[in-house]
């Protein structure tokens, strides 16, 4: 039953589409065609990635991880965070369960939010896309003042956070669970 | 005259590109190339072959490595099944056709507002939005109400707003989704400046 409540809000969305489903059968038939797709599309990213950050996790020991990114990474670990976010494929909820991992492993929560912002707005395959769609200019100038704002906008997010605020990601809440927290 | 049907990604956005000289709708001009489906086999392969290796190297860690990835997965799951249903609700209802309607539509700071709002809430892979924007620009709308709807796309996230503030809390979900929202229009001002001259 508990189990169950945790899913309520997914449960009246579900019921929403049935009733669209009842009263309007053609949209609802688009509805869930396009629910499918979305389902599809997150099983196409996310088994993978939690098993990947399975393994990061008994694999790759915490200091690793800080040295590239973590509190003292300075500069290096900044353009690491940013090449790192760039490198993905895949919408921005995928880059969600890694800056959880990333903050277990002691990276630093400004490189965190680097990496998130890079991942949300600098995808080289984006880019790609973006530079073939809508030209060169666009596409670049773009890109130009994405680095800047998301390496600006990351200082402001860290230093508007208090240090309380910043451990709820990787606390256990949304990732590893009760054991993880337990452990620590 | 060619008619825009159902698509590969199941949108009748109406936008034709055309590739090798003929007219082929736009979202299926980068699914037929097949792109995501490649992301995604080559993500398996890459999981699978990590797993077998480390299974190799140590059982007892794998089987480890596996339970955590398992109990994540199924601890965050609630709020992913949140955004699928939004997302296919807002696929539904906010169709690339009235996207298309709402970002052409104004001039002027009404213009730029309802595109930003409907970058805010949409949440289209890359593979739709860019032909998107691409066909708008041709018709001649403003490259800074282009710019602000893909910038907003990518850094705000409404729908998955209950995903971000269960993983990093809700302060940072709302500074972060602010500020990139405010961020959006000095991109979106300074594309404009360089890209409409």
């Amino acid at each position: 039953m508990r189990g169950l409540l945790r899913y309520r809000l997914f449960l009246a969305i579900v019921a929403f589409d049935l009733l669209v489903l009842a009263f309007r059968p053609a949209t609802g038939i688009t509805l869930f065609g396009h629910s499918w797709r979305v389902l599809a599309q997150m099983l196409g990213l996310l088994p993978p990635v939690f098993l990947f950050l399975g393994l990061l996790d008994v694999w790759v020991p915490r200091e690793t991880v800080m040295r590239f990114v973590g509190e003292r990474s300075g500069v290096l670990g900044m353009a690491l965070s940013i090449v790192l976010g760039a490198a993905a494929a895949g919408p921005l909820y995928g880059a969600f369960p890694i800056a959880e991992a990333m903050a277990r492993k002691g990276a630093r929560y400004l490189n965190i939010l680097i990496f998130l912002g890079a991942w949300s707005t600098l995808k080289v395959p984006m880019f790609l896309f973006e530079f073939s769609a809508l030209g060169p200019r666009f596409a670049v100038t773009r890109w130009a003042v994405n680095v800047v704002g998301i390496i600006g906008m990351a200082y402001l997010i860290d230093r508007l956070m208090s240090p309380a605020e910043k451990a709820i990601l990787g606390s256990g809440t949304a990732g590893g669970g009760r054991a993880e927290r337990t452990r620590s | 005259m060619w008619a825009c049907g159902p698509c590969a990604a199941g949108v009748r956005c109406g936008i034709v590109l055309y590739m090798d000289g003929k007219p082929i709708c736009a979202a299926d001009r980068y699914i037929l190339r097949g792109d995501t489906r490649l992301t995604t086999a080559i993500l398996y392969l890459l999981a699978a072959a990590a797993t077998a290796a480390s299974y190799f190297a140590d059982r007892a860690r794998t089987v480890q490595a596996l339970r955590k990835a398992k109990a994540s997965l199924l601890n965050i799951l609630p709020e992913f099944s949140v955004v699928l249903g939004l997302v296919g609700i807002m696929l539904t209802f906010l169709s690339p056709a009235l996207i298309q309607r709402y970002i052409g539509a104004g001039s002027g700071v009404p213009g730029l507002l309802a595109a930003s709002v409907v970058g805010s809430i949409t949440l289209i892979p890359g593979f739709v939005a860019f032909p998107l924007a691409a066909s708008l620009l041709a018709r001649g709308a403003g490259p800074t109400h282009i710019a602000l709807f893909v910038s907003t796309l990518m850094m705000v996230g409404v729908l998955t707003f209950p995903l971000e503030r269960r993983y990093f809390g809700r302060r940072e979900a709302i500074l972060r989704n602010g500020l990139a929202y405010v961020f959006s229009f000095v991109v979106a001002l300074i594309v404009g400046a360089v890209v409409g001259r």
